[in-house]
Formats: C-alpha cells, sequence, structure tokens
C-alpha cells in the first residue's frame, strides 16, 4: 500500500490504521500519530467491531483458533473473513457462526433474543434452522396428540434437514 | 425526477412538525434480506440484479409507494448521486460505487429504499420534526405488505438477519437531527455526547466529515437493535432526543439571559455576512446560517421564513448548487453562486 495522508488533518502521513463503525458502517481510517492520540478518547468510548472480535478469541485457545478457518456452509465466507471485514456473506452465517457471534451479540446489543418484529403471517422458510425448529415443535404436538404417524414422517423430515445442515 | 425534487415544497425540509425549531427531522431505518440469497457484499452481479428486477417488479403494489420513482443508480451521473446524497435520500455506500444498485424514492421524499446497499433493503422514512412514532408507523405498514410478496432472512432467536451483526433483530436505527446551537456555544455539547456514548446512543455532525458538526447538527440514533421491540427502541430515543432538546431549550434561556448583546450581535452579524457576501464556502455558509436560525427562534429575528432557511441548509451543498445551475462549477464559481442565492433567498416577508 502507497503511504497515505491523515484522514483528519491531510497533512502529515498516516501511521495509525483503524476501523471505526459511522453511521452504521464500518469505515476504515487511516490517520497520523497526533490526531490518533486526539482520537483515542473519543475512540475507547465507541462501538469498534475489530476491538469485539480481537477480544474473542483469547490466547492459547485451541477451539476458537479453528473457528477463524471454518465456513459458512451456504455461501463459503470464511469467519477470518469476516472478521478482517465485518460484514456477514447470507444469512447461513448467523447459524455456520453462531457460536462465535452469540457473545459478539451479546457485547453489541446487550442480549442475543430477538424482541420485535416478526415475520408476519408466515413462517421462516428458507433457513434450515428454522424450519427444523417449527417441524420440532410439530413433532412434538403429533406426539401429544398420539398421531404417530405423522409424527413418524416429521421425524424422518428433521433427519434428512440435519443431515444436509452439518454435512 | 430532479426538477420535481428542487422545487419539493412539501418534503421532510419544511420546518414544521413538532418541536421543529430544535428536531429538526426524525428518521427511522429497517434493513431486510431476501431469504436464501447471499448479501450483496459476496453477491454476483446476477444476484442483485434480480433482486432489484423484483422490487422494480413489486413496489407500486406496497400502498405507501405507489407514483413512487425507481432507478438504477448506475444509470444516474455523478453529480445526481451526490446530488440524493446531500439529500439525504442515499448513503456515500450507494453514491460510491452504483453498481447493482437500486433507489426508490416517494414523491415527496418521505421514502427513499435503497436496494442492493450493505443489505438488499434499506428503507427509510424521514419527516420533519420531532415523530419518530409516525415514522415507524409508515415503515412498519411497508415492511408489512413487503412480507406478503417477498421472504424475507429472518430466525425466530435473532430476528431479521443482516449483513452487518450491529443491525440484526429488528434491524432498526431511528434517529433525530437536532440543531443544538446553543449547547455548542456553552460548550455544554461535550458532556452531553460523552453521556451518551455510555448510555448506548450514538451522535455525530450532520454534515462534513466524522466527528466535525458544522452547522450544530447532531444526529442521535440508537446503538443495539436486538433484545427490545421497534417500540421500546424508538421510546427510548425518544426519551434521551427530548432530554437533549431540554437541555438546548435550557442553554438559550441562560444565553438570553446572561449574553443578550452579544448573541444579537452574533445573529445580525451572521445576517450581514450572508446578505452581503460575494464569495462565501459552505462551512462558513453553514456556521452563520446556523447562528441566523438561532436568531429566529429566539425571537432576535424575524420575518424570515422557518423553511427558507431549513431548505438553504441543503441547497448550499455543491451537488445542488450545480443542479440548480445545471452545469458542473468550480470551487470559486460554487462559492459565488452559493453567495448569490444566499442573498437572494434571505428577504423579510410579512
Ligand atoms: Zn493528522
Ligand atoms: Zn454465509
Amino acid at each position: 500500500m502507497d503511504s497515505m495522508l491523515c484522514d483528519i488533518c491531510h497533512k502529515t502521513i498516516a501511521t495509525v490504521h483503524l476501523t471505526e463503525i459511522v453511521n452504521d458502517k464500518i469505515a476504515e481510517m487511516h490517520i497520523c500519530s497526533t490526531c490518533a492520540k486526539n482520537k483515542t478518547e473519543e475512540i475507547k468510548d465507541q462501538l469498534n467491531i475489530s476491538d469485539f472480535l480481537g477480544g474473542m478469541s483469547g490466547p492459547g485457545s485451541a477451539i476458537e483458533k479453528e473457528d477463524v478457518s471454518l465456513k459458512c456452509s451456504s455461501c463459503g465466507l470464511s469467519y477470518a473473513d469476516f472478521k478482517k471485514k465485518g460484514r456477514l456473506g447470507c444469512g447461513n452465517c448467523y447459524l455456520s457462526f453462531k457460536k462465535m457471534l452469540l457473545p459478539l451479540l451479546k457485547k453489541i446489543h446487550g442480549s442475543t433474543h430477538h424482541a420485535g418484529k416478526k415475520i408476519p403471517q408466515k413462517l421462516a422458510s428458507g433457513m434450515p434452522e428454522a424450519k427444523t425448529t417449527d417441524l420440532k415443535g410439530r413433532l412434538e404436538r403429533a406426539v401429544q396428540l398420539e398421531e404417530y404417524e405423522e409424527a413418524a414422517r416429521l421425524r424422518d423430515e428433521i433427519k434428512n434437514l440435519e443431515n444436509k445442515i452439518s454435512s | 425526477m430532479f426538477e420535481n425534487l428542487l422545487t419539493n415544497q412539501d418534503s421532510w425540509l419544511n420546518g414544521k412538525g413538532p418541536s421543529s425549531e430544535i428536531v429538526f427531522s426524525s428518521r427511522v431505518r429497517l434493513a431486510r434480506n431476501f431469504a436464501d440469497k447471499v448479501f450483496p457484499s459476496r453477491a454476483a452481479t446476477s444476484v442483485k440484479e434480480d433482486i432489484r428486477n423484483t422490487m422494480e417488479e413489486i413496489y407500486s403494489r406496497v400502498s405507501a409507494l405507489r407514483g413512487s420513482t425507481f432507478v438504477r443508480m448506475e444509470d444516474l451521473e455523478e453529480l445526481s448521486r451526490q446530488f440524493l446524497l446531500e439529500r439525504h435520500l442515499i448513503s456515500q455506500e450507494h453514491m460510491a460505487s452504483p453498481k447493482g444498485k437500486g433507489l426508490i424514492v416517494s414523491a415527496d421524499e418521505r421514502i427513499a429504499l435503497m436496494i442492493n446497499e450493505e443489505d438488499h433493503l434499506r428503507m427509510q422514512v424521514i419527516t420533519s420534526g420531532f415523530d419518530l412514532a409516525a415514522c415507524w408507523q409508515v415503515l412498519d405498514g411497508i415492511d408489512t405488505e413487503l412480507s406478503g410478496m417477498v421472504n424475507f432472512s429472518f430466525l425466530p432467536d435473532l430476528g431479521y438477519l443482516t449483513s452487518c451483526p450491529t443491525n440484526v433483530g429488528t434491524a432498526l436505527r431511528a434517529s433525530c437531527m437536532l440543531h443544538i446551537p446553543a449547547l455548542v456555544l456553552t460548550k455544554r455539547i461535550n458532556k452531553i455526547l460523552e453521556l451518551l456514548v455510555k448510555i448506548s446512543f450514538t451522535a455525530r455532525g450532520l454534515f462534513g466529515e466524522g466527528t466535525q458538526a458544522l452547522g450544530d447538527f447532531f444526529q442521535i440514533s440508537n446503538q443495539g437493535s436486538l433484545g427490545l421491540s421497534e417500540g421500546e427502541l424508538i421510546d427510548n430515543l425518544s426519551g434521551v432526543v427530548n432530554q437533549v432538546k431540554e437541555q438546548e431549550i435550557d442553554a438559550r434561556d441562560n444565553l438570553l439571559k446572561k449574553y443578550k448583546f452579544s448573541l444579537e450581535d452574533n445573529v445580525w452579524r451572521a445576517f450581514g455576512v450572508l446578505k452581503n457576501c460575494r464569495l462565501i464556502g459552505s462551512k462558513e455558509a453553514l456556521s452563520h446560517l446556523s447562528m441566523l436560525s438561532l436568531g429566529l427562534d429566539l425571537g432576535i429575528i424575524k420575518g424570515i421564513k422557518r423553511e427558507v432557511i431549513n431548505s438553504l441548509f441543503i441547497i448550499i451543498q455543491p451537488a445542488h448548487l450545480q443542479r440548480i445551475e445545471g452545469k458542473l462549477l468550480k470551487e470559486e464559481e460554487r462559492d459565488y453562486i452559493r453567495a448569490s442565492i444566499l442573498r437572494e433567498r434571505l428577504v423579510f416577508e410579512d
């Protein structure tokens, strides 16, 4: 990369490179050390996704090291890519990276549970996990109502879906 | 389309609406993605075009979008895109890389849907004054109608799925633009900004880059989008905005009590510059307009229409000046035209 001028003062060569969320967007900033010093206080308090992500992988944690190479089964994005860009590739990424995303969501939002509007009148189709959750609910009801034929059919459908998810 | 926008009198810039002397405008935005489609940043052009075509096909079936305009961003020249950015109808990202992107905008500019920005859909409703609930009501309706035609990406436990995890859940971002010159003059603004960040709200300058707040405009918005309902997010933000508004009123009272003469002097000097300048940059113009606007609110200066000042805040931006003139302008030409527009439009009426 060519050396570039500071994004703030436009006078000095930028030596500090950081990502910041501005207007819901992750913006890259390249600034000089003087401006960086001025900005530190401000940044400290701000939502900084790379800090969050950096903080996620504690030293010596073997599982998390493996997880960085984990890829979304649907779009192929790796968790390392996500850490670099701060963007997920598709809805299924939320399932593929769920283990790592949940603590991140907790940090960003203070919650991991949606409490707002639901898709009106329709089930969230297309998402395999949403489908299995739905099917599991129906299976339970079928067992309670002793509709064993229906229950067996649902059980097979769930098995099929779960195989698909894990493959 | 652009001719209409330039002369639009009934937009969110009309300076009406509740508390509009401090809360310039309210905006609510929702992000939505199509289920089973890769998010725009990873999507092939054909996928993006599919989504754009679908939206073109269905948007007029949504009642609030009837009579709206649909555009492919790459069909617009750069100046037109810049113009839309200056009117807060599209984002920086939407302006900078137009390929595969689209925009649906209602005739009164209150509703805008960006297609294939960071998410497949970014839908916003803006209103003048302080009325987030009204924005949400319209947006909620649009979203519900669209949900009947399109399958949105959603999980029961995480809500609406978005490209950036900072938006997941409700995928709602509400914001108010506040004009708070007295808080800036009395330097109380810094404490307030610090506090807002601590309680997880974002505040930033409206015009200009980074945290610089030209014209004393600040945008305050919610930071989290998961764990609370849309109504709760909006109520919480409204509460915070209300408090900042009260602080501004208090600071204005204080200024009037303690510094009446110098305030009066500042307001009339601002008017003097705007009414007589021959060359003026946007930074200087914004700062004088801000002072003039404060003078109008406090009754120091009378007879200038609020909507004239509000629209000048927007019109003096570079792409607007070039639109009005119908050609590209060099910086000095822009400063000259900006000055002449200011002189011409700032008139006393009664
Ligand atoms: Zn610098
Ligand atoms: Zn994915």
